[in-house]
């Protein structure tokens, strides 16, 4: 009973810690005042309204959706290819290729975005929205890919024999077996290379020009101290935003697992 | 259409015509050989069993006439046609896979009509034959459901199906039945048997059990690291082996020199009792006896060296204790013509 209470209690400490100061953060998004302080004095709802019509923010949110829209499309096509050809490849060969694949998610951002920097830079290339796109992919690709491969390795490969030995040539076989058995694990993949890419900062930083996205917008503003408020609701309103794909994402990934066996 | 819910191929299937023929195949999966060489022929409308310890080949063959693997070398004939290097959708044999591989997003009839579907069969004409097909295997009311929701035995019956409604010149079966307890393993060995007869299509099975395959068989190809040991039916592979390996793969054995002499057909005398003309003897002393039921199992140590095993019917009930215990003195006898020659000139059969 002691030992229960004591796992309870540290469970709790532990969620504190987390999400303590995103509470606040939420609270903050509702406070009257135009410097957020403790306690807070009034509340308020209009900065909701203001940040909504704040062009700086909507251009920001726009991009960031649209950034994270095409990141994810590509990572689902690059990243689902690749999981299938490594699928199939030797065990020897597998182990390197599945090593090389995974790293981009290990290295640090930073490193990252200063790479792809210089290599723009070496061509010649303007930062755009497609270089954030290109950033944004170099790690979404890997959160696709790592789904997939986890499902393919659990998918006999006697199925895709048996497609092919009742007649059916590579393409039936993906479309009817493969692609079928991969799609919740595709989805969820998706799903959360969306979240990370919609909150991205470190590579957005090096990869982007003159544009802000929603992370970058906020980042300068608390670097210059205004429009505090705004960026209180626009947190507010990532939360939500990430928080949605992320319970999918564990939605479909449970389910799935069913589905599997 | 029969009442298998399978239609038959036509009785011309029956004449000896080859069916299959491996010529000269072999195969290595980088550096280790999987097959040596080997040749085979296989007849319209036979049952044939490749059997093998793990290891031996005669899972590799059939995937090689599947199409799931190309041979580095020989010749693959399906009806007299070089299928070698054609992938198992363009090839007429259909395949029961050792853990089924039932599609397990799709329900029982999607299933079974998969193959139908795959070759143009309109759906509603696939999903009836598909109905029908399920009815053959006593599944007629589980067509809406999917694998996940079967027993071992039912999925089982499922792979069957969904092979078996495409009626293909070759059914190829991969220790189908190794997952099922050994009741439901008796019973489906009759089902499958009364199935080949009656559809007469041709059956290639794969399994390591020697009763199965004896049971089951009008030939066998006997596996060893990679070649074929022996072709025959059930009575040419135990009365006369082509090898050691083959007799004592095949049943238990006694081998005394290149001779073979099977536990059954040997007698056990007392120690120097006389034994009949025409018999053969050696002395020795008990070490093992276990009643066993229907037969007693012997281990007699030999004067001269080496061991015999003894198999005696129980005929007569031998009340409360064993004819012979461990230390007695006996006489193992065999007539001679119970003796079999390991490899002698008329065992070699066809290979």
């Amino acid at each position: 009973m002691r030992s229960e209470t004591l796992i309870w209690a540290a469970v709790a400490a532990i969620f504190a810690f987390l999400f303590i100061p995103i509470l606040v953060i939420v609270l903050y998004a509702f406070s009257a005042a135009p410097i957020p302080a403790w306690p807070i004095a009034g509340f308020a709802l209009h900065w909701f309204g203001d940040t909504w019509h704040d062009e700086a923010v909507r251009q920001a949110l726009a991009l960031s959706l649209e950034v994270a829209a095409v990141a994810t499309l590509a990572a689902v096509l690059l990243g689902t290819l690749a999981a299938m050809a490594v699928a199939r490849m030797q065990s020897a060969t597998k182990e390197v290729v599945s090593f090389i694949a995974v790293l981009p998610i290990a290295l640090p951002g930073i490193l990252t975005g200063m790479a792809l920097a210089a290599y723009f830079a070496f061509w010649g290339m303007n930062l755009s929205y497609w270089t954030i796109v290109a950033g944004h992919a170099t790690f979404c690709v890997v959160i696709v890919y790592n789904n997939v491969v986890a499902r393919l390795r659990r998918m006999p490969r006697s199925l895709t024999e048996a497609s092919a030995d009742l007649g059916a040539d590579a393409f039936r076989t993906f479309r009817l077996v493969q692609l079928p058995m991969m799609a919740s694990a595709i989805g969820a993949g998706a799903l959360l290379a969306f979240a990370l890419s919609f909150d991205e900062v470190i590579v957005t930083t090096f990869t982007a020009g003159a544009q802000n996205t929603l992370p970058l917008w906020i980042f300068g503003a608390i670097r210059l101290g205004q429009q505090l408020p705004e960026v209180n609701v626009v947190v507010f309103a990532i939360i939500l935003f990430t928080a949605i794909p992320v319970l999918l994402a564990q939605k479909l990934i449970g389910e799935s697992g069913k589905v599997a066996r | 259409m029969d009442d298998t819910g399978f239609n038959p191929i036509m009785a011309e299937a029956r004449v000896n015509q080859p069916i299959v023929q491996l010529e000269d195949v072999a195969k290595t999966y980088g550096g280790a050989v999987a097959l040596a060489r080997v040749d085979l022929t296989v007849h319209a409308g036979e049952f044939f069993t490749l059997l093998g310890p793990s290891g031996s080949g005669k899972t590799t063959t059939l995937r090689l006439i599947a199409g799931f693997e190309r041979p580095d070398k020989g010749k693959i004939l399906l009806d007299g046609q070089d299928v070698a290097t054609l992938p198992p959708f363009e090839r007429a044999v259909n395949t029961v896979f050792q853990d089924y591989a039932l599609f397990p997003h799709l329900t029982l009839v999607e299933n079974v009509a998969y193959g139908l579907r795959a070759k143009k069969v309109p759906k509603p004409e696939a999903h009836a034959e598909a109905e029908k097909a399920l009815a053959a295997v006593q599944l007629a009311n589980f067509a809406g459901r999917k694998p996940a929701q079967l027993s071992g035995g039912q999925r089982q019956r499922v792979a069957l199906a969904r092979a078996m409604v495409n009626r293909p010149r070759v059914l190829l079966l991969d220790e189908p039945l190794g997952a099922l307890d050994l009741k439901l393993r008796h019973q489906m060995q009759q089902e499958l048997k009364r199935l080949q007869t009656e559809t007469g299509i041709t059956f290639i099975y794969v399994t390591h059990d020697q009763d199965e395959a004896l049971s089951m068989s009008d030939r066998i190809a006997v596996f060893s690291q990679g070649k074929i040991e022996q072709v025959g039916t059930a009575f040419d592979l135990y009365e006369r082996p082509a090898s050691a390996f083959v007799a004592d793969f095949v049943g238990n054995s006694n081998i005394l020199g290149t001779t073979l002499l099977r536990p059954e057909k040997l007698h056990l005398v007392p120690h120097a009792h006389a034994v009949p003309e025409g018999y053969e003897k050696r002395h020795g002393i008990v070490r093992e006896a276990v009643y066993l039921g229907a037969v007693t199992r012997t281990i007699v140590a030999l004067e001269d060296g080496g061991t015999m095993q003894v198999m005696e019917a129980n005929i007569v009930p031998v009340h409360g204790a064993l004819r012979f215990v461990p230390g007695d003195s006996v006489t193992v006898a065999w007539p001679r013509s119970a003796c079999a020659v390991i490899g002698g000139e008329y065992n070699k059969g066809e290979q």
